[in-house]
């Protein structure tokens, strides 16, 4: 799932002060699961923004809702009936949805209430690593299910760099070394063959490079 | 026992100090209360293992968004004590007491225009 | 693929052709637009090498570049190895460079994938890692064999390259996996290899009996890293902060066992050392020596292990 955490309260707190009528929309999705913009975390800052603004003095309405998802219409239209009480909402699901109240709402002020960081995996409650880049070319059949391209510091497709050290990554002691994963796990299938010949360099059309995205699936629409 | 504690410590029990959410803390900043206290057993002697660990995190993080928010993260605190403790309980009453008169009312009650009769929840 | 086939102008080819050892070093441009550094620093060392690298930006630090460096060099009618990382142009920018470095009669290059950015002075900036290093030698080969590029373009007039590479023995996970790596770069096309500088000498002695029981040492050629230590502090500095270096406790004893004044001295004697040793390893064809700021005592080292003064080849 996306994985995001919430922004620091004193940027919120920034974004909202000159407006009067704030509302906090939470998403039951992804941010929910990392505990980032679920209905906990919505009424926690709704809290915190309420007392910041009462003990300086400034009367503001903070209102806190949550959207079983920010991505998809059917969800973000049920604000339809109550966001006209607001001058501004503050949508603590990841960027796509928070654009998306904007492109429903186009009138409305929308900020971000999390920085959403990537598609990733839970180790446990409360860690959680990256995993994949949406680079759109799934290649995890060559590397025995690890991913080059999210894993290696240089997404390098013939790893390991020199700098792979006792099984961590040059860039930190805490960083294990993707190539290495993928080395173990090629080691344990029997695969160890692929690390001789050289893998061609990667078409990146269908990552971020080759242009903003967008999937049409005609078998879907009618 | 029949010790003396301040008579403005209103005590909200629960079965563990785990079952305190981070919400149930700022909304008692947020009616008003002056200060809070969170009392759970000694580090490794919680009845339900690790419910006043959890408890000793989500007082950390409360802590710093009251320090955020121009209220003040010493105006909560949690202690560890055993049940069976009640004049350190006393003390502990009394110590926070004093600790939150000293600190003077809450910015939110100023703010709102409240009374001179302060409160400090435990 | 074969130092000994797909010849080129280089000099440095020619001299390992003839089967001398080959000596190469490194000058390190300046982190400002001052060329004459390039000059002073190839002046002291270019009589006892057969090929100057020069560095591109070496530890993501943001210095003169390595081309125009290099096209000074050649200009001086010296012989630049070019060094090139994949981390900081994409494939347009380094086959564009690769051209360039060509249309001087630059005819050596060092394909590296570079040091990420975080340990230099640009931290915040993105990386390109379009290409890896392997990806790299599979371009300039196509390039120089081929005359294309690699989105298809075909081109007369070819760059004239020999193809070089870094190799570390001392690097995880395991010295299997490094040879694994040398054996899928020279697939990719590489003819020699310059490694990480040496200090574990059972390791060094591991990895080549792999290469030449393999015979890999046959197609390509291994020149040596050595990098003299100038005192206690820069060993345990090497040994502790930097990835992929291996520096066994012995050689910090050797140079704590002489007084401090004495240290640089014996840092030179250790590298003396090694080179003697390296002589007698089969399948070491030559020695890549980084002076790191310290460039004025290459030609004693030379000159100490009996490879002073450098090979005449024809052209050269």
């Amino acid at each position: 799932m996306i994985r995001a955490v919430g922004k620091p309260l004193e940027e919120i707190i920034h974004m909202v002060q000159d407006f009067d009528k704030i509302l906090l929309a939470g998403c039951d999705g992804c941010v929910t699961v990392c505990e980032a913009g679920g209905l906990k975390e919505t009424k926690v800052l709704g809290s915190a923004l309420r007392l910041h603004f009462t003990q300086a003095g400034q009367n503001k309405v903070i209102d806190e809702t949550t959207l079983t998802r920010q991505c998809d219409k059917e969800y973000v239209g049920l604000l339809r009936d109550t966001i006209d009480n607001y001058d501004v909402v503050v949508s603590l699901a990841c960027g796509a949805g928070a654009q998306f109240v904007v492109d429903m709402y186009k009138d409305k002020v929308v900020f971000p209430g999390v920085d959403t960081c990537f598609i990733g995996v839970t180790e446990e409650r409360g860690w959680y690593t990256e995993r994949c880049q949406a680079c759109g070319r799934c290649i995890l059949a060559d590397t025995g299910g690890i991913c080059p391209i999210a894993r290696c510091s240089k997404r390098m497709l013939n790893g390991p760099c020199g700098g792979s050290e006792a099984g961590k990554c040059e860039v930190s002691p805490e960083m294990p070394c993707g190539w290495q994963l993928i080395y173990d796990r090629l080691k344990t299938l029997g695969q160890l063959d692929r690390f001789e010949n050289p893998v061609d360099p990667k078409d990146w059309t269908s990552s971020r490079d080759g242009g903003i995205r967008k999937i049409m699936r005609e078998d879907l629409r009618i | 026992m029949r010790l003396q504690y301040p008579p403005d410590v209103r005590i909200i029990q629960v079965p563990c100090t785990g079952k305190v959410d981070i919400l149930h803390l700022l909304t008692a900043f947020e009616e008003g209360a002056d200060g809070v206290f969170v009392a759970g057993c000694l580090e490794g002697d919680c009845h339900f293992i690790e419910g006043n660990l959890h408890a000793k995190r989500r007082v950390t993080r409360v802590k710093e968004i009251l320090d955020q928010v121009g209220i003040g993260g010493d105006r909560l605190e949690m202690y560890n004590l055993s049940a069976g403790q009640g004049g350190r309980f006393a003390e502990i009453a009394r110590e926070m007491d004093q600790k939150i008169r000293d600190l003077g009312p809450s910015p939110i009650r100023v703010a709102k225009g409240g009374g001179v009769q302060g409160e400090v929840a435990a | 693929m074969s130092y000994m086939e797909f010849s080129t102008p280089s000099k440095l080819q020619k001299i390992l052709q003839a089967g001398h050892f080959a000596v190469t070093s490194e000058v390190g441009p300046p982190r400002s637009a001052d060329g004459k550094v390039i000059e002073e620093k190839a002046h002291l060392i270019k009589d006892y090498v057969d090929g100057i690298n020069v560095t591109d930006n070496q530890t993501s630090v943001c210095r003169l570049c390595s081309l125009a460096s290099c096209i000074r060099l050649k200009l001086m009618g010296l012989e630049p190895v070019l060094q090139m990382v994949t981390r900081d142009r994409n494939r347009i920018a380094l086959q564009s460079d690769i051209l360039g470095a060509a249309s001087f009669g630059i005819n050596n290059i060092l394909c590296l994938t570079g040091d990420h950015q975080h340990f230099g002075d640009h931290a915040n900036c993105v990386n390109v890692f379009d290409l890896d290093s392997i990806q790299l030698i599979q371009t300039v080969r196509m390039m120089r064999d081929e005359g294309r590029l690699i989105g298809g373009h075909e081109f007369q007039a070819k760059p004239q390259m020999f193809i070089g590479a870094a190799a570390n023995p001392f690097a995880g996970p395991n010295v299997e996996l490094r040879l694994a790596r040398l054996a899928k770069k020279a697939n990719a096309g590489v003819q020699f290899i310059q490694t990480q500088c040496i200090y574990n000498m059972d390791i060094m002695r591991t990895f080549m009996k792999m290469m030449v029981d393999r015979g890999l040492h046959e197609k390509v050629a291994i020149l040596a890293g050595i990098t003299p230590m100038k005192n206690v502090g820069m060993a345990r500095y090497m040994q502790k902060r930097v990835p992929g270096i291996d520096v066994p406790e012995e050689v910090v004893e050797r140079l704590k066992g002489v007084p401090k004044e004495k240290q640089p001295e014996e840092g030179i004697n250790i590298a003396v050392d090694q080179i003697e040793e390296l002589k007698e390893m089969e399948g070491i064809r030559g020695f890549h020596i980084m002076a790191i700021e310290w460039e004025e005592k290459v030609p004693e080292i030379v000159e100490r292990t009996g490879l002073y003064p450098r090979p005449k080849v024809n052209g050269g």
